[in-house]
């Protein structure tokens, strides 16, 4: 067997055997819309812990973070610090978005946003929007697996064929099984990606270098200044750091986080667990160390995200190559099978229901939810195939516009007065703003993160609109 | 909802000083701890010591 076959059959049995635990975990279990989206709110700590893990540890994560430290070096350090800030607003808000879901039924972020302020306008829009930055999430997991398999086939076959594939096989996974199956799939993924991380944060530095101390030095020694910001950049300095990580620590507004603190099944299930997040996120720092390996190990390539894969191919055999890829595969599975199960949902339940067809049974929701699949799919894998951008630079403009939900939500929560066409108001001035700084190429804008301006336009919408518009009673009394 | 103590608030605002806020003082290679650049190193073991503040919270939270 040629080394490229050899890698691809590990990796094709490892999807198999993980897209066959979620069939399995999701059988027997009804097909209502409550089972699919946030299972029943039936999930322990463990399977709560897993799933909220396997949406952070995503194959951006992997290929998207080396890559990044590969290119760019010291601004990386970003990821660590939003991802462990990001679980305090959790800690605090989690519990009280938990505890009224379970009283009003809350399915989605959509939900929350049309019951709070009794808008089902704002719903849809909160839902249309939100479905639009997981298509760009669910682009980067597909544009991931197209890249895992054009290395391990040592370029034999091509990244369209290989995300086409890939795409159909995560598209199925989900109408099948729902979010429950995805959370089990996940503890295979993870097992794996825990493995591997510890073998290439080791592995690679041991055997070029002797051991990571001696891999550091060299790389000091070869690039100086890399590794502290603004790193390989011009512009990524320490007040861009200082906000992309405040704005990014918002991403418990994201819809799938939002809807995954749903499917726990007690409020002191969802505070454990933002607690216990951040061990999730040592693996990382191990997966960062591979990266900086990357750089003297496999130098001069381009695109910083095929860096750590090729590193990899050229230090171990194929069949490492293979369970690596096959591991990275699933890490793009699993994520990718919950945006588009979220951003179905949201699109079936908040922007087609009420607009169409506003009597429409949750179990017809259900069908509808399980045909945009299609939809959500075909849009983010055309994308995928024509976008250039790479991985981490997408996300950040995604995180920059989900952010924009967080003051209707907090406020949401935290207060009576305000009104619904001020949160409108602030989430469209927000959105407008990140997204005309991120589109024109000026994020960072004066050393400041694009949704971070967005955010204070935001703000300021919010509280400007709310003094001259009476606010309703809310809709959690 | 119950509003969340001081005590628990400001405990988790410490993360976002070591973590995100103090970045102009952390930011550099050199001490390296185990071999590591010492930015990494800082934001490793606020990892690991942002659960243990958050679990003091917890427990505030619960004894209220």
């Amino acid at each position: 067997m040629s080394p490229g076959a050899t890698a691809l059959s590990i990796i094709f049995a490892i999807v198999v055997i993980g897209s066959f635990t979620g069939f399995l975990a999701a059988r027997h279990r009804t097909s209502s819309l409550e089972e699919w989206a946030v299972a029943g709110r039936g999930l322990g700590l463990a399977l709560v812990w897993i799933l909220m893990a396997g949406e952070t540890f995503t194959t951006f994560s992997v290929l998207g973070v080396s890559g990044w430290i590969y290119s760019k070096g010291g601004p990386t350090l970003y990821v660590l610090a939003y991802l462990t800030l990001g679980q305090t607003f959790i800690f605090f808000f989690g519990p009280a978005i938990w505890e009224h879901g379970r009283r009003l039924g809350l399915q989605t972020v959509g939900d929350f946003f049309a019951v709070r302020y009794r808008s089902s306008l704002l719903g849809a829009v909160v839902a249309l929007a939100g479905a639009v930055f997981l298509v760009v999430y669910l682009q980067l997991q597909i544009t991931g697996l197209g890249i895992i398999v054009e290395v391990a086939s040592f370029e034999q076959i091509g990244r369209a064929p290989a995300m086409l594939a890939a795409t159909a096989v995560v598209a199925s996974f989900v109408m099948a099984s729902g979010v429950r199956g995805v959370a089990w799939v996940s503890f295979l993924k993870d097992f794996l990606m825990v493995a591997v991380a510890v073998f290439v944060g080791f592995g690679l530095p041991w055997a070029h270098f002797g051991g990571i101390g001696a891999m550091f030095d060299a790389v000091i020694r070869a690039k100086p200044g890399h590794l502290v910001m603004p790193g390989g950049t011009q512009n990524l300095t320490h007040s861009w750091f200082i906000t992309t990580v405040l704005v990014n620590s918002l991403m418990f507004a994201w819809p799938h986080f939002f809807g995954g603190i749903f499917t726990a099944k007690s409020a002191d299930t969802v505070r454990k667990n933002a607690i216990i997040m951040p061990f999730y996120l040592l693996p990382l720092g191990l997966i960062i160390i591979a990266g900086c390996a990357a750089i003297l190990i496999a130098p001069g390539i381009s695109n910083g995200d095929l860096a750590l894969l090729t590193a990899i191919r050229r230090t171990f055999g194929p069949g490492m190559l293979g369970v690596i890829g096959g591991a990275g595969a699933l890490t793009a599975m699993v994520p990718a099978a919950i945006h588009i199960l979220t951003a179905s949902t949201l699109i079936a339940k908040n922007v087609y229901r009420p607009l169409f067809a506003p009597a429409m049974s949750d179990d017809a929701t259900a069908r509808v939810a399980r045909l945009t699949v299609v939809a959500v799919t075909a849009v983010a894998l055309a994308l995928a195939l024509n976008s250039s951008a790479t991985l981490v630079g997408l996300l950040i403009m995604a995180y920059s516009g989900v952010a924009q939900f967080a003051p209707g939500i907090i406020l949401g929560i935290l207060s009576r007065r305000v009104s619904s066409p001020a949160v409108l108001a602030g989430l469209i001035g927000g959105l407008a703003v990140a997204g005309g700084l991120s589109f024109t190429g000026r994020d960072p804008f004066l050393g400041l993160n694009a949704g971070f301006i967005g955010l204070i336009v935001n703000v300021a919408l919010v509280a400007g609109v709310g003094r001259l518009t009476p606010a309703r009673p809310s809709g959690f009394e | 909802m119950k509003r969340p103590s001081a005590a628990s608030i400001l405990l988790a605002a410490v993360p976002f000083v070591g973590m995100c806020l103090s970045v102009d003082l952390w930011d550099r290679v050199e001490p390296r701890v185990l071999g590591v650049p010492f930015n990494m190193a800082w934001m490793l073991a606020w990892i690991a010591l942002s659960p243990a503040l958050m679990g003091i919270a917890y427990w505030i939270e619960k004894r209220r």
